[in-house]
């Protein structure tokens, strides 16, 4: 009777801790993303006081905007369906084969996800485009092809599939399979009703990952496409930033809502679908060595994609940057000569490591009690609903933020707008979601008894956290904090608009030597753009060592 | 133990909030501070350290520079934020959108001390002296030159030659909606042609396969052959749409500098852009964005911003640095227009010439 008394006690508890824990990460998101992009959509929509909603009508009946949307669709369609086909085998062969340099490998197919666009775009034109390596070597050229961003985007990617696929794929017990075949199955029957309907429900939530990061993409396609080709994000640009047709962009950042609003509810579905009970193992087990020349072969050809679409595009940049004699470009960036900037650019990566830190201490603490929030499976439909919502960051026009900032930061109590921590607060928008899909399923996976019987042994909510939880999370914050790190390095979109410009951000100052004329700075551009990738790639190496096989999905 | 949950939320608010503070508290610095005058302008903005210094002393003002992303997007971010400014002073509005900035009540009047010195040509406004000339530029085809002496062929002089069919495929230029130099190119033409005329133009340019970038960064680093960053990625144009300045500037960044500019410059195709300075409307320091105006027209900075930031002087008397009399001599008879008549037409403009050429 106590007990059970206890326990209704404990319940309400919970409910309202909950509640209390996620009035911080909503507090945030309301004041540093919804307001904001809700200040600079009514800007757009909202004039003498009155909304002019009839510009919705408007602007997508012109021709020229439902071009965009269309080409927005098929592309992103194009590159995930080319990003599955590529990074499926990869996935296969980082869960199931051991060989040697695996995990240095892993982390390194990881490092594209983070680098900034502005670098990638300059790496493929590079790499295909007139003059590049597949020019040289078969005549091919690429750069005024969709193309080019199909195959960048899958470059991006390709780590979002091998991680969200091949880390569920470890785990998953390869005696299902092995029993199956023992009953006359032949492999291909075996995996298809066994491996496949387990792995299904990670390979949508990747797809979907894969849909929205490119249906929103900016830095490739604005670099790789060209004036001819656009997608929705570029287009918002276009019209705020060039164009100046506030209303049109307005538009067009509704339409990007409800499309990117549309994809993260079927993720979030996808993402409960495969909570649904898996027998899972130890994925260190699972691997073993190729046996066969089709193993052989398989690991071949992943290695052999790995080297050509992911390594060749920075190795180019490497050698771009090596390219004047003794390091030359590395040695200027020492000076301030060059006038580009008022200090010199390499203070930009002793700004980006600081911003970075910044962002990732705000985004592991609003991320950190979101997911804490959000743990409990029983939470209710307001809950889950907010965990699609953290994630709206990802899609939403960084073009859309960073003048939101600067529009609504603007007056007292919240003059940000000439702070240094504007950009911190932006980029650790972007890093959230990333803590939050890290922590979450690891919480998740922490048995609910243990919390409970501390509870009832009179352990404060606090204690209990700190005591059961917190011993099992560790790492997965370390990598939920490194993940938000390396995102928070490679942020351009908005930290462009916002980053104080006696304090360039990496890619920030990389875009801004590459805009200048002269051999000079545009080898100080590709020797920065190769720091910036070192210090990613050492940060993700790192994390690669911390990792443990229920540690989320990026 | 409810107090200890509210101070586990507390904590986790509370390290926002100081960082918040910490922020806030940095930034005012620069805010509302008397002794402090702010200049918004865009990333080509650059100044030698101790001419700053100079200003600084005599004016007992400190400056902070906020370079705010290209030329079109610092104005229209300027505009957007104008209410509240993020200074005092706004540089860098040309000519082909300085109606855009007028229109939408970006700056206050001030007739800046020494304006008498601006050069006529470059004076607009003049009732009521809202901007000031700064600088001004020539938007040119610029030519790779040892293609052309490769080729065994005369570099192109004008617009006409442009077109001609020993130029096919030789040319890249930039997104007129996207990129200024590519919106000088356009009205170039506009102003050689007419209104009737260049679309005409456009279309035989087309048909002589001109190809169109987004940024002036892509055209001339990526796809033009003469200049440094396009010879490292194999660039295949010989003609691009830059500046008149961009040959010296290809000397001044080459390391070793090169005895003679590597390019040169298509004298008969160039519109000349000119840069304006104003106080901007809501500015928390005006009196020290006056003084800031002042010092834009001043001698000293108008001799040195050349080197800085590839522009001419518009001043009387300001002396030019001899590696532009050398590798970049302003053009003789470029193309003009009155910004009313760019106001009145730019973004149609914009618009045919992007569904005639683009699509």
């Amino acid at each position: 009777m106590d007990l059970t008394r206890t326990e209704v006690a404990l319940r309400r508890r919970g409910a309202a801790a909950r509640f209390g824990l996620l009035a911080v990460p909503v507090a945030f998101f309301g004041v540093f993303f919804a307001y904001p992009v809700a200040a600079i959509v009514a800007r757009g929509l909202k004039a003498d006081g009155a909304w002019h909603l009839g510009r919705i009508g408007e602007v997508l009946a012109q021709s020229d905007v439902r071009h965009v949307l269309w080409f927005t669709t098929w592309q992103a369609l194009v590159s995930t369906a080319l990003t599955l086909l590529v990074a499926l085998p990869g996935a296969y062969v980082f869960a199931r084969l051991d060989f040697p340099g695996k995990h240095v490998l892993r982390a390194v197919v990881t490092v594209p996800f983070v680098l900034p666009t502005v670098v990638v775009g300059t790496a493929f034109l590079a790499l295909v485009g007139r003059g590049g390596l597949l020019d040289e070597l078969w005549g091919v050229r690429l750069d005024t092809t969709v193309w080019a961003i199909l195959l960048a985007h899958v470059f991006f990617n390709y780590a979002v599939v091998v991680r969200t696929v091949g880390g569920l794929w470890a785990q998953l017990d390869p005696r299902q399979e092995e029993a199956a075949r023992m009953l006359g199955a032949s492999p291909l029957k075996a995996w298809r009703q066994v491996t496949l309907p387990a792995l299904a429900p990670a390979v949508a939530a990747a797809a979907l990952m894969v849909f929205l990061f490119t249906f929103t993409s900016f830095g490739v396609v604005q670099i790789l496409g060209g004036p001819t080709f656009s997608t929705l994000e570029v287009e918002i640009y276009r019209q705020t930033s060039e164009i100046f047709d506030l209303s049109t962009a307005a538009v067009l950042t509704l339409v990007q809502f409800v499309a990117v609003g549309a994809v993260l509810a079927l993720h979030a579905w996808t993402v409960r679908r495969r909570e649904t009970a898996l027998r899972l193992v130890d994925a260190a087990g699972t691997a073993r060595r190729p046996r066969g020349a089709g193993q052989g072969a398989l690991l071949g050809g992943v290695l052999a994609t790995v080297v050509v679409l992911l390594l060749l595009p920075p190795a180019v940049l490497v050698q771009r940057s090596l390219a004047a004699p003794g390091f030359g470009y590395y040695r200027a960036l020492t000076s301030d000569d060059g006038g580009v900037f008022l200090v010199p650019p390499i203070e930009a990566v002793g700004n980006s490591l600081s911003y970075a830190v910044a962002a990732t201490a705000i985004a592991v603490v609003i991320g950190s009690l979101a997911a804490v929030a959000l743990t409990r499976r029983d939470a209710g439909r307001f809950v889950r609903g907010f965990d699609a919502l953290l994630m709206l960051p990802l899609g939403v026009s960084a073009v859309t933020v960073g003048f939101g900032f600067l529009i609504a930061l603007d007056e007292p109590p919240l003059d940000l707008r000439s702070s240094w921590i504007l950009v911190p607060l932006a980029q650790a928008l972007v890093g959230v979601p990333f803590v939050v899909r890290t922590m979450l399923p690891v919480l998740r996976a922490v048995d609910a008894r243990l919390r409970e019987a501390a509870s009832v042994l009179g352990a404060s909510p606090w204690r209990v956290w700190r005591e059961v939880d917190l011993p099992m999370v560790r790492r997965a914050l370390l990598i939920a904090a490194g993940f938000a790190f390396a995102v928070s390095l490679g942020e351009f979109g908005a930290t462009v608009f916002i980053a104080r410009p006696d304090n360039p951000t990496l890619p920030v100052a990389v875009a801004r030597l590459l805009g200048r004329p002269g051999d000079l700075n545009y080898g100080q551009a590709m020797a920065l753009s190769t720091i910036l990738m070192v210090v990613c790639a050492v940060a993700l190496l790192v994390l690669e060592r911390l990792r443990t096989d229920r540690t989320g999905e990026f | 133990m409810n107090i200890r949950r509210l101070t586990a939320v507390a904590v986790g608010l509370g390290m926002v909030g100081t960082l918040a503070a910490c922020g806030s508290s940095d930034g005012s610095q620069g805010a509302g501070d008397s002794k402090t005058v702010t200049l918004v302008s865009h990333d080509s903005w650059a100044a030698s350290k101790d001419v700053i210094a100079a200003f600084e002393k005599q004016s007992g003002y400190k400056v902070r520079v906020l370079k705010d992303g290209d030329a079109g997007q610092a104005v229209n971010k300027a505009i957007l934020t104008k209410d509240n400014p993020q200074g005092d002073v706004f540089f860098g509005v040309d000519n082909t959108l300085l109606s855009r900035a007028l229109d939408n009540g970006l700056f206050q009047p001030y007739e800046a001390k020494g304006s008498e010195r601006i050069k006529a040509a470059y004076r607009v406004d003049q009732e009521q002296h809202r901007v000031t000339p700064i600088d001004t530029g020539d938007i040119c085809v610029n030519y790779d030159k040892k293609y052309f002496a490769d080729h065994k062929l005369e570099p192109p002089r004008s617009f006409d030659d442009l077109v001609k069919p020993q130029y096919k495929n030789l040319l890249v230029t930039e997104n007129a909606s996207a990129s200024s130099p590519g919106l000088g190119f356009l009205l170039g033409t506009a102003a050689k042609y007419g209104d009737d005329g260049w679309a005409g133009y456009w279309k035989r340019l087309k048909a002589n396969g001109v190809k169109v970038v987004d940024g002036w960064e892509q055209a001339y680093n990526e796809e033009f052959s003469g200049s440094a960053g396009g010879k490292k990625a194999k660039g295949d144009r010989p003609l691009v749409v830059s500046y008149a300045s961009s040959p010296p500037a290809e000397v001044v960044f080459a390391d070793p500098k090169p005895a003679t500019a590597p390019t040169g410059v298509a004298e008969g195709t160039c519109f000349r852009q000119v840069e304006y300075a104003g106080l901007l409307s809501n500015a928390k320091n005006a009196k020290g964005g006056k003084a800031l105006l002042d010092f834009l027209v001043s001698e000293r900075f108008q001799q040195d911003m050349p080197l800085n930031m590839f522009v001419y002087p518009v001043t009387e008397g300001a002396q030019v640095p001899p590696e532009f009399v050398k590798y970049g001599p302003q053009a003789k008879d470029p193309e003009t227009m009155d910004p009313a008549k760019i106001a009145d037409h730019r973004d149609q403009w914009v618009k045919s010439w992007t569904s005639l050429v683009l699509k």
